[in-house]
């Protein structure tokens, strides 16, 4: 009985303890949410605004303007930049990040990586770790974007996009990322990078009588790599956002369960106690009864 | 006019300005009040703001874009720091 009674003690004990790490890692997790969620709504103005300019451009454009980076070629070499964490202990998030890059590939590039025409650039460690593990041909040129998150590190590997797909290694990019939604939802996606959509003319809208400097072609031939290097570096402050409202909601979770366990640990706690004085009672009950006897 | 300054990471600059004076890809020039509309691209230099008649602040960019609209202007602008 008294051994029972330790061995329960040291779980609550170890339970215990686990609670207050996953305590703190929530209370981590919520603060680096707040800074990550911050650095989107800072980068959002700016985003919009470069949409804007080449809507401006291209609705007071007459006729097609030819865009090299919108150019439709038959998909043979595929490039699949897949952003996940660089730590664990967020619940689902990484899986499911890695779960639908194998399922985009299996889906639609299955010929294509039977060729072996499928590069995968990973940003995130724990992407690169289990599609490296699962034998996908990876790269990890950009793992380590998110040991010092900056839009220029961003950029550079979306230039490297570009110039692979200029240079017609890539025939396809596509990004997968997941979407933040609010700290308990993300949404995770897979977004064609390159060829970039057509930008649909917006017509009705006033239009302004603008000078240009350089022509419009050559303007929207350097607009079209901003708002690549844009899309991606939100991919990845999306992605970063995702990362800490998934580790704060699972860390709850923790600390919910962890409860719980203490709760029926400490009843089994108090009903071994019980038995074990009930048993000491009863012995020395019976004990004082056979002196008298 | 006002004038607006983003950058992907923030915004380093908004408010009420006498003018401005802006790397463009073709050459320097400058965007007084009431400027016609205008977009234009950028490249590595200064921008120059012109507060009023005495004061001004410099900032070094790398490359970025410019448009003017309705007494506003907006330059966008990657690796911007103040100098």
């Amino acid at each position: 009985m008294p051994g029972q009674l330790k061995e329960v003690r040291n779980r609550i004990k170890s339970v215990q303890s686990t609670q207050q790490i996953t305590k703190a890692m929530k209370m981590v997790s919520a603060a680096k949410l707040r800074r990550a969620q911050d650095a989107i709504i800072q980068m959002r103005p700016y985003a919009q605004k470069l949409q804007e300019m080449l809507r401006n451009i291209v609705s007071s454009a007459e006729g097609d303007l030819s865009m090299s980076l919108a150019e439709q070629r038959p998909v043979e070499r595929v490039l699949l930049i897949v952003i996940t964490s660089d730590r664990g202990l967020c619940g689902a998030y990484n899986a499911n990040l890695v779960k639908l890059a194998k399922q985009r590939i299996s889906e639609s590039y299955a010929n294509q990586l039977a060729k072996g025409n499928v590069t995968i650039w990973n940003i995130g460690k724990k992407g690169y770790e289990s599609l490296t593990k699962a034998g996908f041909p990876t790269q990890d040129t950009y793992k380590d974007i998110f040991l010092h998150l900056s839009f220029e590190q961003v950029q550079a590997a979306a230039q490297a996009a570009i110039e692979g797909f200029q240079n017609k290694t890539f025939d396809h990019v596509e990004i997968i990322y997941s979407e933040f939604k609010n700290a308990a939802t993300q949404r995770y996606v897979a977004e064609t990078f390159l060829p970039i959509q057509k930008v649909e003319q917006v017509s009705g809208s006033k239009k302004a009588d603008f000078i240009f400097e350089p022509e419009k072609a050559t303007l929207v031939a350097e607009l079209m790599p901003k708002i690549l290097n844009t899309q991606l570096y939100k991919a990845v402050l999306d992605c970063h956002a995702s990362e800490h409202g998934a580790r704060m909601t699972a860390m709850d979770k923790a600390t919910e369960n962890a409860n719980e366990l203490l709760k029926s640990l400490k009843i089994s706690y108090n009903r071994a106690r019980q038995a074990a004085i009930t048993t000491e009672l009863t012995e020395i009950v019976s004990g004082a009864a056979a002196l008298k006897g | 006019m006002t004038l607006e300054i983003l950058t992907p990471d923030k915004k380093l600059y908004s408010g009420e300005v006498y003018g401005v004076q802006l790397p463009g890809i073709t050459g320097l020039f400058e965007v007084l009040d009431k400027h016609a509309p205008m977009v234009s691209a950028l490249k590595k230099g200064q921008v120059k703001i012109l507060k009023d008649a005495k004061n001004a602040e410099l900032y070094q960019i790398q490359s970025g874009f410019v448009e003017v609209l309705n007494n506003r202007v907006t330059v966008l602008v990657e690796g911007a720091t103040i100098v």
